[in-house]
């Protein structure tokens, strides 16, 4: 499959040429391939939003290329909302862009912007609220009379009715209860698995990336650290906790079952995995008692 | 683009300048500007340039900031200078006439004096800003207006005010950044289009960023209501202001120069005439 996202030799340096300019990325390339499920992590000040920040169009490299879908995004600035619309990025705490004074017409704002017909809007309005969980009759509240939680949701339907082919999200569930944090996230996996648009999740919670992602992308000092499959990254469970960066709470039971001396997997990184391998553990365990 | 704002933007350091008390900084700078406007003949501006170079020199304040803290309001200066070059009539043959343009030789004179020291006024007020933090400047402004809570005029609410609105702006650039980052992650036009567009396009930012600074606002009400906040009345301060020997000694040279530099008044016209 081609890589829908590609970057080559990004660096990004704020107030470029100003006494106080700082490098915020130095030569990262990578690429995404259509359909994936990509985990961003990394400690603070690691690059990752500026990276994603990049995606889109919001920055432009100081140097290198970001490709989308094969094109340079920067190869001619006067299109670059082309660009815009096909990578969908839902920022942190999104629900403080809302301004519309209803629902309705708050997640129409993308589409309108794209100068789709109405029918069409109201087709995408429709069905981006209820991938997010709004039932109907939300559309015509403001969005200002909503919870937390579901201003939040009309934000993430307010991009996802731009039926983008790539969606970015950074830290979609930040200061979320647990409920609204595994709903969101799992109606994004929904999304992803039913329209198959590629996703990419900046998150801190390494439980998250475990359970969502296909593919890990580690930042680190403005660089990229690792960048792999989900078993492979956290299977360099020392590489990680050294950067700062943590494995999932199960991952770190296994380590230190090994650690007692315990002849046990450590590729595990779900619960159910986790119990899966207990139980084979077990088993093998009786085995060897029975002999 | 937003970041560019450098006019009351606070300058770090611990240089002589920084550290005189906010208080004497406030009556020098006001006193730099009656005098700008008191002596404002070639020989006395120069003079006071010249001081305020020393004293830019002593703060160890970069030229590029000055430079860049001067060019938004060059536009302005331009124009009024322009507008002077044409509108003063003086004596004699006119030094260029075409049309119903004439220039003067005193129109000349008048339209760079007065370029010069509107510059020369927005540099000294931001040398103010440069070396004191918003917050020492406030509670200067309120001691010296202390005198007039005797009239019942509410002058710590004033500073408390001020502060607060000066300690905002920062966070409120930093808001409307991020918003006009999410609108136009939506596909909004905010940098093309006709005005009557453009105005239009600024709709999304400014709703979001009214309800985010009065959030804000009732925030920080309720964390100040939190802490027993009363206002002014028998409040003690964190840091005191003192004015020390050395204050005295700053202000005693800064009020030779500025008397030197008054003095060109009588001295210019000798050498005029």
């Amino acid at each position: 499959m081609a890589a829908i996202i590609e970057t080559q030799h990004l660096t990004h340096i704020y107030g470029a040429g100003m006494p106080d300019a700082t490098v915020a990325l130095e030569d990262v390339s990578f690429s995404v391939e259509a359909g994936d499920f990509v985990g961003i992590i990394g400690s603070t000040g690691s690059g990752k939003s500026t990276l994603i920040s990049h995606f889109n169009g919001l920055l432009k490299p100081t140097s290198g290329k970001v490709l989308v879908d094969g094109q340079d995004i920067w190869a001619d600035p006067s299109q670059i909302r082309k660009f815009r619309f096909l990578v969908g990025m839902v920022m942190q705490y999104p629900e403080y862009q809302l301004f519309e004074e209803t629902v309705y017409k708050d997640i129409a704002f993308g589409p309108k912007n794209m100068g789709l017909s109405e029918p069409e809007i109201d087709r995408r309005v429709h069905r981006a609220a209820e991938f997010c969980g709004l039932p109907i009759d939300y559309l015509n509240r403001s969005p200002f009379e909503l919870s937390g939680g579901q201003k939040r949701r009309v934000a993430i339907a307010g991009v996802l009715a731009m039926e983008p082919r790539i969606l970015v999200l950074d830290e979609p569930a930040a200061g979320l209860d647990p409920e609204g944090r595994d709903t969101i996230l799992s109606q994004i996996r929904q999304y992803h698995k039913d329209t198959g648009t590629t996703v990419l999740l900046v998150s801190h919670s390494m439980e998250d990336i475990a359970r969502y992602a296909n593919r890990v992308l580690v930042m680190d000092q403005r660089r990229v650290a690792m960048y792999d499959e989900v078993e492979k990254v956290f299977a360099r469970a020392p590489e990680l906790l050294e950067l700062g960066l943590s494995v999932p709470q199960v991952t770190k039971i296994f380590l230190k079952l090994r650690e007692m001396g315990l002849d046990i997997a450590t590729d595990v990184y779900t619960t159910p995995y986790a119990v899966k391998t207990v139980l084979k553990a077990l088993e093998a365990k009786k085995e060897a008692a029975g002999c | 683009m937003l970041r560019d704002i450098t006019i009351g933007q606070h300058f770090p350091g611990n240089s002589v300048v920084h550290r005189m008390d906010p208080r004497m900084k406030l009556l020098v700078t006001v006193l730099y500007i009656v005098v700008l406007f008191a002596a404002s003949n070639p020989l006395g501006l120069a003079l006071s340039i010249g001081l305020l170079a020393l004293l830019y020199v002593a703060a160890k304040i970069p030229l590029k900031l000055i430079t860049k803290s001067l060019k938004p309001i060059m536009p302005v200066v331009l124009f009024t200078a322009i507008l002077n070059l044409f509108f003063i009539t003086g004596q004699g043959q006119p030094l260029f006439h075409w049309w119903f343009l004439k220039i003067y030789e005193e129109g000349v004179r008048y339209a760079v004096l007065m370029a010069v020291r509107v510059l020369a006024l927005i540099a000294g007020t931001s040398l103010l800003t440069y070396t004191t933090s918003p917050i020492v400047l406030t509670d200067a402004i309120e001691r010296v207006l202390n005198p007039l809570a005797k009239l019942h005029l509410p002058v710590h609410e004033l500073a408390m005010m001020m502060t607060i609105a000066l300690r905002f702006i920062p966070t409120l650039i930093e808001e409307t950044d991020k918003i006009m980052n999410a609108q136009k992650a939506r596909g909004a036009q905010l940098d093309s289009g006709t005005l009557k567009q453009r105005i239009q396009a600024l709709v999304p930012v400014l709703i979001p960023l009214f309800i985010s600074a009065f959030r804000r606002a009732d925030e920080l009400a309720m964390a100040m209501e939190c802490r027993c906040y009363r206002g002014g009345e028998g409040r003690t301060r964190l840091k005191v202001l003192h004015c020390g020997a050395r204050d005295w000694l700053c202000l005693a040279v800064c009020l030779a120069a500025f008397a030197a530099v008054l003095s060109t008044r009588w001295i210019w016209q000798g050498i005029a005439l």
